[in-house]
């Protein structure tokens, strides 16, 4: 069964006084690995470098960049698709990552199964 | 007893074991049910000419086994899913044997915590437990949470979708686990218990009906985990609470205070049931919130009277409450026993110190518990004042039909 992580970074402002570090990402990401349930993860680069596309009915096709900025909410940080048993389980795996600390949070969604 | 009637009553006693059993072989709650349907009429038909067989679970369970086994028959690709998610569950929890005198094996543990799993809205949670556990269909379940049959219906497909999509596994939590998954489950089942004891809104005060479903669900729970001494609390808390319901409404279905009750007509043999039941739930390091405030209701239930009440007793317990659940609802508990025990006054001045808190800001309760302090020093005016909030605020015409009363006889 597989379900996506989605990590949100905290907004600015939150309280990260037990925000995580680098060596705790690079521990977790190795850990994911190892249990062998990794299937697809990436992190994104910064708010700023985002695009968004819309098309209107008539076909008019407008891009926009996501600013200003002002970074109170939370934002798409980067995601893990993991192949595990149940939602127990990929639970556990979320509450396990750095990104569900320190004011951020992950959203675990399980991925559609059209085939059943 | 005819045979219908025969027949009805030994579903209701197995119908959540029949269902536990079926989940945990076949992983699917929609199949279980449907079968467990499937094999009830087919009893319904036979039991009445054939006669109850002698194990009736056992038949019910391999009669539903059957019907479902025909099902996945027929559905190939939906029987291999499930095959792969079996081999799953086999591995992670070897069937229990039945205990001695029952014919089926109690799997209803992992219902429990399936239908309280914290992934599931706490209002379909409470839905789930009812329908699954309890044996209530879904216009029963819509009746007892007053909601219509059609919300509780989404509601049900809502809950059950989640379960089937995301995959909420049907397991017993590992020891390790257990602290942190069995107070959700405890509190699905006191939240059954207080809708009834206490209807939200409405036109009666108590639903004793559904205040039974919920100490029926505590005495299966305590009965499958014995040892945990919450359990026995909260079900210590429900018998000491539910064992005054004759005494609480007067005749018209208004409520009648703690103060005005008769206490003779308190049921004593849940009394006792109670009290037995807390001093374990004491007993063996720090005490859970259950367990506590079970303590609190058997000292009243003790009590011949409010005046010879042990009230430093219970202001004691309510400190330790309040150390457990830092909640303003309990500090106004605390605020009201301790006016018991050093005079209105006293209670007066820690409840306008809790004045603050938003949650007790529309709680009627409070306000109540205020105009009741006030016109106890005398101070008419402001408890007239108090008891036209709490009317605004409470939800039964029963409570509102009180509170008309008592701010009568202030301004009268």
């Amino acid at each position: 069964m597989k379900y996506m992580l989605l990590i949100n970074s905290a907004p600015t402002g939150a309280d990260t006084a037990d925000a995580c570090t680098f060596e705790d990402w690079q521990v977790y990401d190795k850990s994911v690995k190892e249990a062998g349930i990794l299937v697809d993860g990436h992190s994104l680069a910064d708010l700023t470098t985002a695009t968004t596309v819309r098309v209107a009915p008539d076909g008019e096709r407008t891009v926009a960049t996501d600013g200003p900025f002002a970074e109170t909410r939370e934002v798409l940080g980067g995601y893990y698709v993991i192949d595990v048993p149940d939602l127990d389980v990929a639970l556990d795996w979320a509450a396990r990552c750095p990104g569900a600390r320190g004011g951020g949070s992950v959203v675990v969604r399980p991925v559609a199964d059209f085939e059943g | 007893m005819d045979g219908r009637a025969a027949v009805e009553a030994v579903f209701r006693e197995e119908q959540g074991r029949l269902l536990a059993s079926l989940v945990r072989r076949f992983g699917d709650l929609d199949l279980a049910e449907e079968v467990t349907a499937d094999a009830i009429e087919t009893a319904l038909v036979r039991w009445p000419v054939d006669g109850i067989p002698p194990k009736p679970g056992a038949w019910l369970l391999t009669t539903a086994r059957r019907k479902a086994v025909d099902r996945l028959r027929r559905d190939k690709a939906h029987a291999a899913r499930l095959a792969l998610l079996q081999v799953e569950v086999d591995r992670a929890a070897p069937a229990p044997a039945a205990e001695p005198g029952a014919d089926l094996p109690d799997e209803r543990l992992l219902l429990f915590f399936t239908c309280a799993h914290p992934a599931l809205p706490s209002e379909d949670r409470i839905a789930l437990t009812l329908r699954c556990l309890a044996g209530l269909s879904t216009p029963e379940v819509a009746r007892a949470l007053l909601v219509s049959t059609e919300t509780m219906a989404k509601r049900i497909v809502r809950a059950k979708h989640k379960i089937r999509t995301a995959r909420i596994p049907f397991r017993v939590p590992t020891p390790g686990e257990l602290p942190g998954r069995l107070p959700g489950v405890l509190q699905v089942i006191y939240s059954i218990f207080t809708e009834g004891y206490a209807a939200s809104s409405g036109p009666d005060l108590q639903r004793l009906d559904v205040a039974e479903e919920a100490l029926r669900l505590a005495r299966v729970l305590h009965r499958l985990l014995p040892a945990e001494r919450e359990v026995a609390g909260l079900l210590a808390l429900m018998l000491l609470v539910h064992a005054r319901r004759e005494a609480r409404t007067g005749p018209d279905g208004d409520p009648v205070l703690l103060a005005d009750q008769d206490r003779s007509r308190w049921d004593r043999t849940m009394i006792e049931e109670g009290r037995a039941l807390v001093k374990p739930a004491l007993t063996g390091g720090a005490p859970g919130r259950y367990a506590v405030q079970a303590a609190i209701a058997a000292l009243h239930d003790e009590a011949a009277d409010l005046t010879t009440t042990d009230w430093p007793q219970i202001v004691a317990l309510y400190d330790v409450l309040l150390a457990i659940v830092p909640s303003p609802v309990v500090a106004l508990n605390r605020a009201a026993a301790i006016a018991m025990r050093d005079g209105p006054r006293a209670g007066l001045a820690l409840l306008d110190e809790l004045a603050g808190e938003p949650r007790l800001r529309d709680y009627h309760p409070y306000h109540a518990a205020r105009a009741d302090l006030l016109a106890r020093l005398g101070r008419r005016a402001e408890a007239a004042t108090a008891y036209r909030r709490a009317l605004e605020l409470a939800g039964t015409e029963p409570e509102r039909r009180h509170l008309r009363r008592e701010l009568g006889s202030m301004e009268g």
